[in-house]
């Protein structure tokens, strides 16, 4: 579904990535893990294609496409999601009309009609209870006075309303109490499906409590340095960034 | 990144689509003011004796403000100097008779005109249920509905009309809200103002049709100076539209029109406007000096009036409806959308003067600043010492596109009475990126964040209008801030 290769990028003239390789399969749930500063964050925003963030070198293959040739909203309407790690307040544009907007816009790119009013509705109260969300959270402005949890939890009902194919999800266990978090891997592993691939990115392993990972990638200093299952997570855990840092030498991403 | 993203910046660049000129033969007079200009407009118009004294008492008190300093500088906007001499005063299209006394006597190519801009003259109209009385230039064309709203014993007709068929009501009227003296625009206007719309609501009558006026500048060279008066009789209601239009030209014109509300006991008039006149190019050449004096009286108690204004139009735009509060219980409310792009200049706001007991305002201002437009909210609320338990709440929000432009707040409250509460909150953002970004990964385009971000912006103005306005708004901020997002 997604290939990365020997990705450079460069944030106002640094260069934060450093060559990524990564394969990822349909079905599949990649958990990259790393210090702060090793380049997490840039590797989901580069594939979201957020500006301010230069690619020098390398590619990126989503369902046989170059992903970076696309502008933002078309990765979006292909099914590229990226749940945010600090998601942006929008007053006046409630949550309803935010998500019924975004809805329309990927179904107009698939070629299919507008979903009406009523079938919206019904759609979203059933995704609501999968992350015991309040009915009037639909009604406020988009993120508007919503507390850090509630935030983190609009973003996984968003992506469980638009159904996306690669789901990217960065630091979404960040700020979280353990019952929000309980609740979000809860809407997470619903959404695990044969046929869609999730990214996590996070610092800490708890969230992969939760949410179990198929393979667990360290990033450091913009590169993979280490790749493994479920249990490198714990490993990390018990010895800390330090012992990947100083031990490992660079290895080209494993292929599944 | 090789998907390189739009920027507002682009976004912000328009098409103005209303800046068509209709070939028609016009009837003007000489440009200049002078007393001889103001007999021949009064003389055309065969008003009575009272009119042309009137006119001249404006003419002189004019003329001497002119000698003095011209116009008022006190506004946050800058322009050359205007050049009185140089505009022509009247200007009508050339009909057979007098006046068209049927729409089927109305030029045919106006016709078209009034077509293009979407505005229904026909009585097939009749499911837009807009009564519709439209000035071209300096004269009222046509009026619909008038009939049928005469069954109810409603007046609705041009200005000049109401000066031969109701001069009492004229003389009664007329200045009492907005006089001559007010200031120099007024003045000036009071002295040359060719037709307008007049509108009188009888007692306990619920006017059932929104009544419109549409506004267009059409002549080259030609100041536009219409004035409306209108008057809800005790316990009457009555919902007013207005909306203005001009051609594409490269020098700028005039527009100094005075519109005068009267309500008396527990009346409500609510008067909404939507201006579109030409703003000018992208260098800022051209476009309409919107200089204009709203004004209405809360007279009686339990009486009010409502203003809403969506300004997108007018490469400066100078104006204040206000609201004077005597009667007891009297309400007034402004609610007001401005947009400056490109070059424009808006200095807008309201005064809510308080007088009667227990009177209330309310004040809600958005300013949307983009391109290298400056956005200026003036706004006085005025509590006097007869003013009881007077409330008044203001929030002026203002939102910039891009790093250019401006906007600016001068609030002024003057508070006599100690049982007064004033309340004023004012926030300004801007559209950011990241805003942008965030639409933009849940697949939605640049231009549809910027629409749907300004329309939740100015949400609370919007659902003031009557219903097919509020959705011509918001299409009109779309085209304002329309540019090359494809």
């Amino acid at each position: 579904m997604l290939e990365i290769r020997n990705l450079h990028a460069n944030v106002d003239g640094n260069e934060i990535l450093r060559g990524i390789d990564l394969k990822v399969n349909a079905g599949e749930v990649h958990a990259i893990m790393g210090p702060n500063g090793s380049g997490k964050s840039t590797l989901a925003h580069v594939l979201a294609g957020r500006d301010g963030y230069e690619v020098t070198a390398g590619e990126v293959i989503y369902e046989g496409k170059d992903l970076l040739a696309m502008p933002p909203e078309d990765r979006a309407r292909e099914g590229v999601f990226l749940a945010f790690q600090y998601p942006v307040e929008i007053p006046g544009v409630s949550n309803m009309y935010f998500l019924r907007a975004a809805l329309n816009a990927v179904r107009k790119h698939r070629g299919l009609d507008e979903i009406d009013a009523m079938d919206f509705l019904k759609m979203v109260r059933e995704k609501m209870k999968l992350l015991d969300m309040d009915n009037t959270m639909m009604n406020r402005a988009v993120n508007e006075g919503f507390s850090g949890g509630e935030k983190k939890r609009n973003e996984i009902f968003q992506m469980a309303v638009l159904e996306p194919r690669l789901a990217i999800l960065d630091e979404t266990d960040s700020g979280l109490d353990i019952d929000a978090l309980k609740i979000v891997a809860g809407g997470i592993n619903a959404l695990r499906s044969p046929d869609r691939a999730i990214i996590l990115v996070t610092h800490y392993q708890r969230l992969l409590n939760y949410v179990v990972p198929d393979f667990v990638h360290v990033l450091s200093d913009g590169r993979i340095v280490k790749s493994g299952g479920k249990e490198l997570a714990l490993e990390l855990e018990q010895k800390g960034y330090g012992w990947i840092e100083a031990s490992a030498q660079p290895v080209r991403g494993v292929s599944s | 990144m090789s998907a390189k993203a739009n920027t507002i910046e682009s976004l912000v660049s328009r098409e103005y689509k209303y800046g068509f000129v209709t070939e028609i033969e016009t009837e003007s007079v000489p440009p200049g003011l002078n007393e001889e200009i103001i007999r021949t407009i009064s003389a055309r118009k065969n008003e009575p004796e009272f009119m042309l004294e009137w006119r001249l008492n404006a003419y002189r008190h004019w003329a001497s403000l002119e000698r003095a300093q011209a116009e008022p500088k006190w506004a946050n906007v800058h322009y050359p100097p205007i050049d009185y001499q140089s505009i022509v005063y009247y200007s009508a299209p050339k009909t057979k008779k007098d006046r068209p006394k049927s729409l089927d006597e109305v030029d045919p190519e106006l016709l078209r005109t009034y077509e293009k801009l979407g505005i229904p003259l026909r009585e097939q109209e009749i499911l837009a249920g807009v009564a519709v009385d439209a000035v071209f230039d300096s004269v009222s064309v046509a009026t619909t509905f008038k009939e049928k709203l005469a069954e109810l014993g409603i007046i609705f007709c041009s200005f000049s009309e109401a000066v031969q068929e109701h001069p009492e009501l004229v003389k009664k009227y007329l200045g009492s809200v907005v006089p001559y003296t007010d200031n120099f625009f007024a003045a000036l206007n009071s002295a040359v103002f060719s037709d307008g719309s007049f509108v009188y609501v009888p007692k306990g009558v619920r006017c059932p049709m929104e009544l419109s006026t549409y506004f267009r500048i059409n002549a080259q060279n030609t100041g536009q100076f219409e004035r409306t008066l209108i008057i809800a009789d005790e316990g009457a209601y009555v919902s007013y539209l207005e909306g203005c239009t001009a051609p594409m030209r490269d020098e700028n014109q005039l527009h100094a029109a005075v519109v005068e509300l009267v309500a008396l006991d527990n009346a409500t008039i609510k008067y909404s406007t939507v201006q579109n006149w030409y703003p000018g190019d992208k260098e800022g050449r051209g476009g309409i000096y919107n200089f204009v004096t709203k004004r209405g009286k809360c007279l009686g108690k339990n009486s009010m009036i409502s203003w809403t204004q969506v300004e997108t139009g007018s490469a400066i735009t100078w104006k204040y409806p206000s609201c004077i509060l005597m009667g007891d219980n009297s309400v007034g409310e402004f609610y007001s959308v401005a947009l400056t792009n490109n070059y424009q200049q808006a200095d807008t706001g309201t005064k809510m003067i308080h007088i009667g007991k227990n009177t209330r305002s309310t004040i809600i201002s958005k300013g949307i600043s983009a391109g290298r437009g400056q956005n200026t909210y003036r706004g006085m609320v005025k509590i006097t010492k007869s003013a009881e338990g007077a409330r008044n709440y203001s929030q002026c929000d203002s939102l910039l596109l891009g790093d250019k432009c401006g906007a600016h707040t001068f609030p002024y409250l003057e508070v006599k009475n100690s049982t007064a509460q004033v309340e004023h909150e004012a926030t300004t953002s801007k559209i950011g990126e990241d805003q942008i970004f965030y639409f933009r990964q849940r697949g939605l385009s640049t231009e549809d964040a910027v629409s749907m971000i300004v329309n939740g912006f100015c949400k609370q103005v919007f659902r003031e209008l009557p219903m097919e306005f509020a959705v011509e708004a918001q299409k009109l901020l779309g085209v304002s801030l329309e540019g090359s997002v494809g």
